[in-house]
């Protein structure tokens, strides 16, 4: 009770700060505005307000305060707009629409689920590989690390016209970008956990005459469960990233980020926010629910922390 | 009753036929300062039906030499057979289970789970899997607790379950590093008897470490003494005690006697560093 009151608290505190932001962000707009509409404002002429701090135009004009959280095109939209946005395009309007939230989000998840699978088999594989072999720990671990180290969104644009040349279109590539991102964490979470179990339990699997193969299943993949969840757990966020990088470039007519994109052309600030918002919930949701999965595993393996 | 005519027999069919026997043994571990000997002209024999305690102060070489003979170190002078056999060949026939300190058990299995696992391992039956364990979790006293997880069992059941699972498969040796080093004094007293009965039953030939005089001298048939610095033995004591140990054995001067020789060949190990 205590801690829900907390986290409470510090809710409320970021959107005050918010909404505090809003004022001086759109302060600017929302004086041009009253101009055009004929009403007085101090300084009179755009030109004698830019000179003017927006601190300033605020104090001068607190009468336009009220109109600083309702504009249209906001630079900073109020957290009322977008939730307003987000309930229009979601509850409101059927999931079939071109306009709906949720359609885009589908198409966006869709791809982030593909690019999860391939990218956490690959990753899986890779570790198997790195923790038995020393040729591969050498060779692939480094090339896994610099793989990180290219800015995705110079990357994306990139992976997407090659493809595009050879053919493949539509979820795949957007996947394999999702897929980019999130073997990272399942590798090396993986090669952990695979190397987890302590020389005691290694010594007695030998001392059974135990191969290889026997090592892997009985001890080393069990004992790897929790490594593999914290993994997981990045590894869906940055697969619902790259799933949405991967929608930018190719001027995407669905998905969160074909929505971020067409926000950002026509100035939909309140479109913009709301698809954030949206890919910030659908990645929570994806998160909790892994980690309810990884709940439900642990305790049953007697694994739980 | 039983308990008796099986150490008859174990006395008759076992006494003079050696299971190990340890020749000059030595062992060098290469370390980043340098060469450390853990074991130094090393030379034992231990018996079929033996019950060998080895005590000695830390760092002498007790677990090196019982790794030795599990072919989990190898010595790097001097020859040790097991069975008549090196201990790399004595590992593929299934000579010995071996039973750490910690339990160890897999905490995603179940106890009964956990003692297949040496037995999935080897390749058992199905059938004859559930019926080794049912007869191991008898010996040890845990019949009923083999649907159990570790979390829910103390430690000292823990431990158990171990045993149950080096004594799953039909090693003759058994070999254990202070399997009850982390127990209390009255968890342990108790273990030592079961483990003596579970000895006289099963007619093992088992290797235990240990820092206590009175659990070496009341469980073993023989004790040898270590000292460190490098790992050798000092002194090799054979018991007089009867097979037969109750647990008040430890009040009789014969006890006191035994337990004496050790001290002092403990002692005399310390003397010369
Ligand atoms: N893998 C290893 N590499 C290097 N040195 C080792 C290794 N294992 C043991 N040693 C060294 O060999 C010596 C004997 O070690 P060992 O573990 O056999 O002693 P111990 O008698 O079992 O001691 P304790 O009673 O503390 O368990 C020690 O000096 C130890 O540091
Ligand atoms: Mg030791």
């Amino acid at each position: 009770m205590k801690t829900f009151l907390s986290v409470l608290t510090v809710l409320a505190a970021i959107v005050a700060f918010w909404y505090a932001a809003c004022v001086p962000m759109n302060i600017k707009g929302v004086l041009d505005a009253a101009e055009r509409a004929g009403v007085e404002v101090s300084p009179a002429t755009s030109k004698e307000r830019r000179d003017l701090g927006s601190f300033g135009l605020v104090v001068n004009n607190s009468f336009a305060i009220p109109e600083t959280f309702a504009q249209d095109r906001p630079r900073l939209p109020a957290p009322h707009q977008v939730i307003t946005e987000l309930w229009k395009t979601t509850v409101m309007k059927k999931v079939t629409s071109k306009r709906s939230l949720v359609y885009h989000a589908q198409v966006t998840l869709n791809a982030t689920l593909l690019g999860f699978v391939i990218g956490t088999g690959l990753g899986i594989l890779l570790a198997v590989g790195i923790v038995h072999s020393k040729v591969m720990d050498m060779s692939v671990m480094p090339w896994a690390i610099v793989s990180q180290t290219i800015p995705i969104i110079a990357l994306a644009p990139m992976i997407i016209v090659v493809l595009y040349s050879v053919g493949v279109q539509g979820i795949l590539p957007k996947a394999i970008i999702s897929a980019y991102l999130s073997f990272f964490p399942v590798v090396v979470g993986m090669v952990k956990g695979l190397r987890s179990p302590d020389a005691m339990q290694l010594d007695l699997l030998k001392t059974y005459g135990a191969n290889t193969n026997q090592g892997f299943w009985k001890l080393r993949l069990p004992s790897s469960m929790p490594y593999l969840f914290a993994s997981l757990k990045i590894g869906i966020a940055a697969s619902l990233l790259g799933a949405i990088v991967g929608e930018l470039p190719t001027g995407a007519v669905a998905g969160l980020g074909a929505r971020l994109l067409a926000g950002s052309y026509y100035g939909q600030t309140v479109q913009i926010w709301s698809a954030l918002f949206a890919a910030a919930i659908l990645a929570g949701l994806l998160v909790a629910l892994l980690d309810l999965i990884e709940r439900g595993v642990l305790k049953r393996m007697g694994m739980a922390s | 009753m039983n308990t008796q005519t099986t150490t008859q027999a174990h006395l008759e069919q076992g006494a003079t036929e050696a299971v190990v026997e340890a020749k000059n043994l030595d062992l060098v571990f290469p370390t980043n300062d340098g060469p450390v000997q853990a074991l130094k002209d090393v030379n034992l024999t231990i018996n079929k039906g033996d019950f060998v305690s080895f005590i000695g102060p830390s760092g002498c070489g007790k677990t090196t030499f019982l790794r030795v003979m599990a072919a989990l170190e190898h010595p790097t002078g001097g020859s040790i057979t097991v069975n008549g056999m090196s201990p790399d060949e004595a590992r593929k026939n299934r000579a010995y289970g071996y039973v750490f300190q910690a339990a160890g058990l897999y905490p995603w299995r179940s106890i009964a789970k956990n003692i297949k696992l040496p037995l999935e391992i080897m390749g058992y039956s199905k059938s004859e899997q559930d019926k080794r364990v049912e007869q191991v979790l008898e010996l040890v006293e845990l019949a009923g607790f083999g649907g159990k997880y570790p979390w829910q069992l103390s430690g000292g059941m823990q431990q158990r379950a171990s045993i149950a699972r080096a004594l799953a498969f039909d090693a003759d040796i058994l070999l254990m590093d202070e399997p009850f080093g982390a127990l209390d004094e009255i968890v342990r007293d108790h273990l030592n008897e079961q483990l003596l009965k579970l000895w006289a039953r099963t007619n093992k030939t088992i290797g235990f470490v240990t820092h206590s005089i009175p659990e070496a001298v009341y469980l073993s048939t023989k004790i040898v003494v270590m000292s460190p610095r490098p790992g050798r033995i000092t002194d090799v004591i054979e018991s007089t005690l009867p097979r037969e140990r109750p647990l008040d054995i430890r009040d009789s001067q014969e006890f006191i006697d035994i337990a004496h020789r050790v001290r002092e060949g403990l002692r005399a190990g310390h003397a010369d560093d």
